[in-house]
């Protein structure tokens, strides 16, 4: 394709997409789809025909629309109006109602429920008008297996700027003036590694795609490959070209619904056949082609390190670094890798500007943030806001608090290998230097909200057994470090803990983050110390009185009449 | 080569660029513990015995996997470092059932030696005591899970020198275990060539000679060393 059939074929797109009337968009992310969004869709679709409104509106399935918890959605577009907790008959009401009797189907808008009216414009409500969407911004708006939809909304515009406009030097330096930082969770500055993998001189260089999301309660990458997988592939053709790459690997969890592994594999083959990867990209002598590799199930091949060894075709384990992946990575050559969302952030970088970007957010962590709720909180789902947000306007205002009116604990933040943040932190702004301050960490996104009925030892000790069940084997601190720890906090949730076992754990602790080869082991202890540091007295009460205060752990060491 | 110099524990000294900190610091006599590492066979920096403390980087790092930088300062003997290293010990004799009293090692043992070292005078965290498999199908060798410490000298010898593969891991954290083939019996091996390298350089009593009872076998892994630099393969 050349750049004059692509403007065409974008143009004819955009036409489409406007002439179509209203667009019924059925949410086809995974937590829809469980909650029976498949038939939802057929039910639109049925009833949009016997209706014959097949002129005047489009069923279109889209990627995740963030308010998971109402699931399955259904947006009229332009009204923007959403119907929540859709099934084939309410389906069926919307399309009645609101198509042809052009009313509002009042008792299925978002966030009705038996108190609350819901909402007619969710524009105005405070889970979207606090977010900014940047990454997300066309995800559960256009089609994800149509790439047409893509084009329309302007994709690819970054790619061809870079491609016609830029030399490989300009693209990284608006990406470091942009200011974006890994978003898979270690917060590297981006521009400075796409440096790195660029001043390495080989014959061949990769651009790598960590997608393999494997935080309990985390759900972002995911739901971007889901929801506008073009995108990913758009920002690692620009990785590509800035660094020299010519071959590029998108490394995806095994364990997903099959939903992002399909897509993505759509995704490539309309690029491909589009000519927007595969030789000499829109006629610019550019080339760039993308294989999908799934993971086998290991946690560890989220570290960079494994997961390159496990493309490979290895066991998938860490090696130590230097040389780091940028030096020699994938059969030894020079390779990028970033994450998903790291990935989708660059297209709107190098269209917008580096600098717009960078007025985003903090003075050391720009941009938005994606954001998994999940845990002990209204409305649990996909979200993204600036950096510099603080937690209790992320848990209150777009979260909606916390259910049955219970009390606010902590939240984990950076998975297993994070921290717990409690009450007293909650107005700290967002950033990744700020979390890693009150001992935990930005991590990929995922943020688990905890209400006063959970036991933090047994948060340790849950996340604990998590990363001893995930380690590799390979070092010491970790393969037998993470056992003896799970041992020790096992008896302290379960009332035989003594306080020679808290201090070896103090001890165990610091020992295993340090001597660790790489971010799991290091990062293994992280729960254990934040909740340590946040909530010794519940430990103490644990060991001394055989009690649990949250009463979750059932204590079968404790004597009579203390359980 | 070009020479360099380091700082080792703030004396100066003489190495070839290219050299691991571990090289360097055993070539000047400063003393560091380890467990994986096998001359001739590549580094892993698994056992994490031979940390040091490198200035400027908040990590410790592997000295066996660390390569020598103009005027890099490292410190190998501090308080933190020692304490580590014992940490280390008693969590690998806590990690399986080491009886040294019934082990054909025993007095010729690399765990043990590393006891005495770093000076663990008892084990102060849980023995973990897993159920672990012992493999004597073989007629000359014995394979005993409960004496491995998953250093993995065994499986780099085999895939490295003898170019057999017959070694390899299976399964992963506390629950990983040296696998013959695809977690065949030894004896049922179609890659073993009973050449008996890995006998020699395990530094433990996993891998023994059958006709070997407690305290009988005297292992020459410098033997498996020598034929690494005769051949002219491998690392120096």
């Amino acid at each position: 394709m050349n750049v004059a059939e692509w403007e065409a074929r974008a143009a004819a797109a955009r036409e489409r997409m406007a002439a179509s009337g209203t667009r019924v968009c059925v949410c086809s992310g995974a937590s829809c789809m469980v909650s029976g969004g498949d038939a939802v869709l057929e039910a639109t679709e049925k009833a949009v025909k016997s209706a014959g409104l097949e002129g005047s509106a489009r069923v279109v399935k889209v990627g995740c629309m963030g308010t998971c918890s109402q699931g399955p959605l259904v947006r009229l577009d332009p009204d923007g109006v959403v119907y929540q907790k859709m099934d084939a008959s309410k389906a069926g009401r919307v399309i009645d109602k609101h198509l042809k009797n052009k009313a509002l189907l009042r008792e299925s808008l978002l966030f009705a429920g038996p108190a609350e009216p819901g909402v007619e414009r969710p524009s105005e409500h405070p889970f979207y008008a606090r977010q900014l969407q940047v990454v997300l911004e066309h995800c559960g708006r256009i089609n994800p297996e149509d790439i047409d939809e893509y084009l329309a909304v302007g994709g690819y515009r970054a790619l061809y700027k870079a491609l016609s406009s830029m030399s490989p030097e300009e693209v990284i330096g608006e990406v470091k003036m942009s200011g974006l930082r890994g978003r898979g969770g270690a917060g590297f500055p981006t521009g400075l590694k796409w440096e790195t993998a660029y001043r390495h001189v080989a014959d061949h260089k990769y651009v790598v795609c960590n997608g393999d999301e494997g935080d309990p309660g985390a759900f972002m990458d995911r739901a971007v490959m889901e929801g506008d997988p073009q995108r990913i592939l758009e920002g690692m053709a620009i990785a590509a070209y800035a660094v020299g790459a010519d071959r590029g690997f998108i490394y995806v969890r095994g364990e997903f619904p099959p939903l992002a592994i399909r897509r993505l594999g759509i995704a490539i083959e309309q690029a491909r056949a589009a000519g927007l990867l595969g030789r000499n990209i829109l006629e610019t002598g550019f080339n760039f082609d993308i294989e999908i590799r799934i993971g086998a199930g290991a946690y560890v091949c989220g570290e960079e390190t494994a997961l390159l060894i496990s493309i490979e075709g290895r066991r998938g384990v860490p090696r130590p670094r230097p040389p780091f992946p940028a030096e020699s990575g994938l059969w030894g050559k020079p390779t990028l890798l970033n994450n998903v969302e790291t990935y989708a952030g660059v297209a709107p970088i190098i269209e917008r500007g580096g600098e717009w970007y960078s007025t985003i957010g903090t003075a050391k962590s720009m941009g938005t943030k994606v954001f998994a709720l999940a845990g002990a909180i209204n409305r649990t789902g996909l979200i993204e806001v600036p950096m510099g947000i603080t937690l209790r306007e992320i848990i209150y205002d777009i979260g909606g608090g916390i259910p049955g009116g219970r009390r606010f604990k902590a939240a984990q933040t950076g998975g297993p290998v994070g921290g717990c943040i409690p009450e007293q932190y909650l107005d700290v702004r967002v950033d990744y230097e700020s979390l890693v301050g009150l001992g935990s960490m930005m991590g990929s996104g995922g943020l688990i909200v905890m209400d006063d009925t959970t036991c933090m030892v047994n948060l340790a000790r849950y996340f604990m057994e998590f990363c001893m069940d995930e380690s590799c084997g390979k070092c010491v601190p970790c393969r037998v470090g993470t056992r003896q720890m799970h041992l020790l906090l096992s008896r302290i949730c379960g009332g035989e803990g003594t306080e020679r076992d808290l201090a070896l754990l103090e001890e165990l602790a610091p020992y295993c983050r340090e001597a660790s080869l790489c971010g799991l082991g290091q990062g293994a202890p992280n729960t254990l110390m934040s909740t340590l540091r946040h909530f010794r007295d519940e430990y103490l009460v644990h060991i001394r009185e055989k009690r649990c205060p949250a009463g979750e752990c059932a204590m079968a060491g404790a004597p009579a009449g203390v359980r | 080569m070009a020479a360099l110099e380091i700082f080792v524990n703030d004396r100066k000294v003489a190495c070839e660029s290219g050299a691991t900190v571990l090289q360097a610091c055993r070539a000047a006599g400063v003393n560091l513990p380890t467990l994986c590492h096998f001359k001739g066979l590549s580094e892993v920096g698994a056992c994490r015995l031979c940390l040091v403390e490198l200035e400027g980087s908040p990590r410790l790092a592997a000295a066996c996997t660390l390569h020598v930088a103009p005027n890099q300062r490292i410190r190998t003997d501090t308080e933190r470092l020692r304490r580590y290293r014992r940490m280390t010990v008693e969590l690998l004799f806590s990690e399986r059932n080491h009886v040294c009293s019934v082990c054909s090692a025993n007095g010729d043992c690399e765990l043990q030696e590393l006891g005495y070292a770093v000076g663990m005078d008892h084990v102060r965290f849980p023995f973990l005591n897993p159920i672990c498999n012992l493999d004597a199908s073989k007629s000359e060798f014995a394979i005993d899970h409960n004496r491995c410490v998953l250093c993995t000298r065994c499986v780099r010898v085999c895939a490295e020198v003898e170019g057999a593969h017959n070694w390899d891991v299976q399964g992963r954290g506390f629950l990983s275990r040296i696998v013959s083939d695809l977690n065949q019996p030894w004896a049922e091996s179609t890659t073993c060539t009973t050449c008996g390298k890995c006998i020699d350089v395990c530094p433990v009593g996993a891998l023994w000679p059958k006709h070997k009872a407690q305290g009988q076998f005297e292992k020459r892994p410098e033997f498996v060393s020598e034929l690494i630099a005769k051949r002219g393969r491998g690392r120096p």
